[in-house]
C-alpha cells in the first residue's frame, strides 16, 4: 500500500484529497495566470452541515444555498481576495492563491493554528497536502486581526512551478 | 422536600442550553454537575465548529461555553456543582450528594437528564500501561490543564474525536506519529484529516494496534495490518517509537440514570448501544423525564446544544410556561436546525437511526 503518493491517495484513506479527487469535483478551481489578483480556494469536498464562508463574504462570492450541506461553489469573478473566508472556514479548508505573483513566484495565503507563528521575510518549509516539503516560501506578512479569532493567515510566495502542490507550510520547531 | 419546576442534570452543551430555554420560558430551573466546573466537554473545545450561524458556527467550543455560562448567569439559573446525582425515584425525585457529603431528595417536576457519554476502551496487551488513555483524557490535559501528556503520540481510531484531539495535541507541541483505523476508511470529516495530513501525520486505515511495550511506562506500539475480516495479518507487525498511545474508540451514552429510573431502552449501534426511547420533543417513555445530547444518541455539541433547547422548551411547556403558538414556533426552529445538521453524507446516518429510535415501540 503506498500511503504516500500524492496522484493515487484518497482522502478516506490517506486522509487528504489527492489531485485526480480534487480535479473531479466543480468546486475545485485553481485560478490560472489570467487571474491578476489572488482568490479563494475552497478543498471543501464532502457535504459536511457548514456555511460560515458564504456568510462570512462581504460580496457573496460563495454560495452554499439554504441546504447547508451543499458545497461551496465560488464564483472567482467576484472574489476579491480578501480572506474572511480563510479564517471563517472552521475545516482551515480554503486558501488563497495567485498563480503569477511575480514571474517566477506564486503567492498562498493560508490559514495556520500553531505557534510559534513566522515572521515577515522569512524562509518557510512549503508542504503539500501529504505534508511533504516541497519547497522552500518566503513570508509576506503574518494577518492576526480579531475577527480572524486566533486563526492567523500567513501570506507568501512560493516557486511558481509548485503551484498547485503548495497548501500550507511545516510547522516551525518549537524553542 | 426541596421542590424544582426542572432539574437538569449534566452541565454540558445539551444540559446548559436545556437549562437556559426552560428558564427564559419561565420555569425554575435547577442544575445539577458532578463537576468542579460547568460545561462538560466544551472548554476542551478549542477548534471552530460547523454549522451555521444559528449554530455557532466559526465559534469555537470554548467560547461557545462561556456565552452560555453568561446566559446561565443573566437567567439566575440555579446551578449546583459538586454535586452528583444518584438515582431517580418515583418518575420525579432525584436523589443527589452535594460535596460529597450531603444527600438530599428533590422533588422535580420534570427531570433532564444530560448525562452525556463515556469513551470506549480498546484493550491489548499493554493497555494498561501508563500512557495509554482515552483520546478525550489526553484532550482534557491539553486544553484544561496545559500538560503534555507525551512527545510522541499514537492515536487509534479516526473518527472526528481521533482527528481532532490529534491535530490539537499538535497545536499544543506533540509529535503524533501516526493515525490508525481498524476499518478500511478514515471515519472523520475530511477537512479534519487534511489538516492533520498537511501536518505530515500519517494514516492507516486497515490497521490496529497488537501491543503496548515499555516496563514503566509506553516505549513503543506495535501496528498490524487487518484482512476483510479485521484478523491481524501475521508478518506485517511494525513498530513505532511512541510515549502516549490515545484511544479514540467511539462513546457509549451514559444511560445509567435513565435505565435506572426505567425509561425504556432501544438498541441504536450507529448512535453508541442502548439509548433511552424518546419522541421529536426528547421526551422519553416516562412522561416526566426528559433527555438529551450524547446519552440519547451520540452525536456532537452542535447537535447536543439543539437537543438540550428541545428539551428544555418542551418540559416548560408541559407545565404549562408556554403558549401553545409560541411553543409550536419555536419547536419548528429548533427542529430545522437539529435536521440541518442530520444532513448530508455524515448527518444523514445519524438523522435515519434517530427516527429509528423515535419509531421504535414505546412500550
Amino acid at each position: 500500500m503506498d500511503n504516500h503518493n500524492e496522484t493515487e491517495g484518497r482522502l478516506k484513506t490517506t486522509g487528504a484529497a489527492s489531485l485526480a479527487e480534487l480535479h473531479a469535483t466543480k468546486e475545485y478551481i485553481l485560478p490560472d495566470e489570467r487571474m491578476h489578483h489572488p482568490v479563494a480556494v475552497i478543498e471543501c469536498i464532502e457535504a459536511i452541515p457548514c456555511n460560515p464562508c458564504e456568510t462570512a463574504c462581504p460580496v457573496h462570492a460563495i454560495t452554499v444555498g439554504s441546504e447547508i450541506t451543499n458545497l461551496p461553489v465560488i464564483d472567482i469573478e467576484t472574489c476579491t481576495g480578501c480572506g474572511l473566508c480563510v479564517a471563517a472556514c472552521p475545516g482551515l479548508a480554503i486558501y488563497l492563491k495567485q498563480k503569477n505573483y511575480t514571474k517566477d513566484l506564486s503567492f498562498i495565503a493560508f490559514p495556520f493554528e500553531y505557534l510559534p507563528l513566522p515572521e515577515a521575510g522569512q524562509t518557510i518549509n512549503m508542504v503539500n497536502r501529504y505534508g511533504q516539503v516541497v519547497c522552500e516560501g518566503t513570508v509576506i506578512k503574518v494577518v492576526t486581526i480579531k475577527r480572524f479569532n486566533r486563526t492567523a493567515i500567513i501570506h507568501a510566495s512560493y516557486p511558481v512551478e509548485q503551484y498547485e502542490h503548495v497548501v500550507n507550510m511545516q510547522r516551525l520547531a518549537i524553542d | 422536600m426541596m421542590e424544582r419546576d426542572i432539574v437538569v442534570i449534566g452541565s454540558g452543551p445539551a444540559g446548559l442550553c436545556a437549562a437556559i430555554e426552560a428558564a427564559e420560558a419561565g420555569a425554575k430551573v435547577l442544575l445539577v454537575d458532578e463537576n468542579a466546573k460547568p460545561g462538560g466537554q466544551l472548554f476542551k473545545q478549542i477548534h471552530k465548529f460547523f454549522g451555521s450561524r444559528e449554530h455557532s458556527a466559526g465559534v469555537r467550543g470554548i467560547d461557545i461555553g462561556t456565552l452560555l455560562l453568561q446566559k446561565a448567569e443573566e437567567l439566575d439559573i440555579e446551578v449546583w456543582l459538586n454535586t452528583e446525582a444518584c438515582g431517580i425515584f418515583d418518575q420525579d425525585k432525584v436523589w443527589v450528594v452535594r460535596d460529597k457529603s450531603t444527600s438530599l431528595t428533590i422533588h422535580a417536576k420534570r427531570i433532564i437528564l444530560a448525562t452525556g457519554a463515556n469513551e470506549n476502551v480498546v484493550n491489548f496487551p499493554g493497555w494498561t500501561l501508563p500512557g495509554v488513555m482515552g483520546a478525550g483524557a489526553a484532550q482534557t490535559m491539553i486544553n484544561i490543564h496545559r500538560v503534555l501528556p507525551g512527545r510522541k503520540i499514537l492515536m487509534i481510531g479516526s473518527g472526528n474525536v481521533g482527528v481532532i484531539v490529534s491535530y490539537q495535541l499538535l497545536q499544543a507541541g506533540a509529535q503524533v506519529k501516526a493515525v490508525v483505523e481498524a476499518a478500511p476508511q478514515l471515519g472523520g470529516y475530511g477537512v479534519h484529516t487534511a489538516k492533520v495530513r498537511r501536518a505530515g501525520v500519517p494514516f492507516y486505515t486497515g490497521h490496529t494496534v497488537l501491543e503496548a511495550h515499555g516496563t514503566d511506562h509506553v516505549e513503543s506500539a506495535v501496528i498490524v495490518k487487518l484482512d476483510a475480516a479485521w484478523k491481524p495479518i501475521a508478518g506485517t507487525e511494525f513498530s513505532v517509537d511512541v510515549d502516549t498511545i490515545c484511544i479514540a474508540a467511539g462513546l457509549t451514552p451514559a444511560v445509567e440514570l435513565a435505565f435506572g429510573a426505567g425509561c425504556r431502552s432501544v438498541n441504536s449501534p450507529v448512535l453508541g448501544g442502548l439509548v433511552p426511547w424518546h419522541d421529536e420533543s426528547m421526551r422519553t417513555s416516562i412522561p416526566s423525564i426528559y433527555i438529551a445530547g450524547d446519552v440519547s444518541g451520540v452525536e456532537e455539541a452542535s447537535t447536543a446544544m439543539e437537543e438540550g433547547r428541545m428539551a428544555g422548551l418542551s418540559a416548560a411547556h408541559s407545565l404549562g410556561y408556554l403558549e401553545a403558538s409560541r411553543y409550536r414556533s419555536r419547536f419548528e426552529a429548533i427542529n430545522h436546525n437539529l435536521l440541518a445538521l442530520r444532513s448530508g453524507m455524515f448527518g444523514q446516518k445519524r438523522r435515519d437511526a434517530k427516527e429509528a429510535i423515535m419509531a421504535a415501540r414505546k412500550g
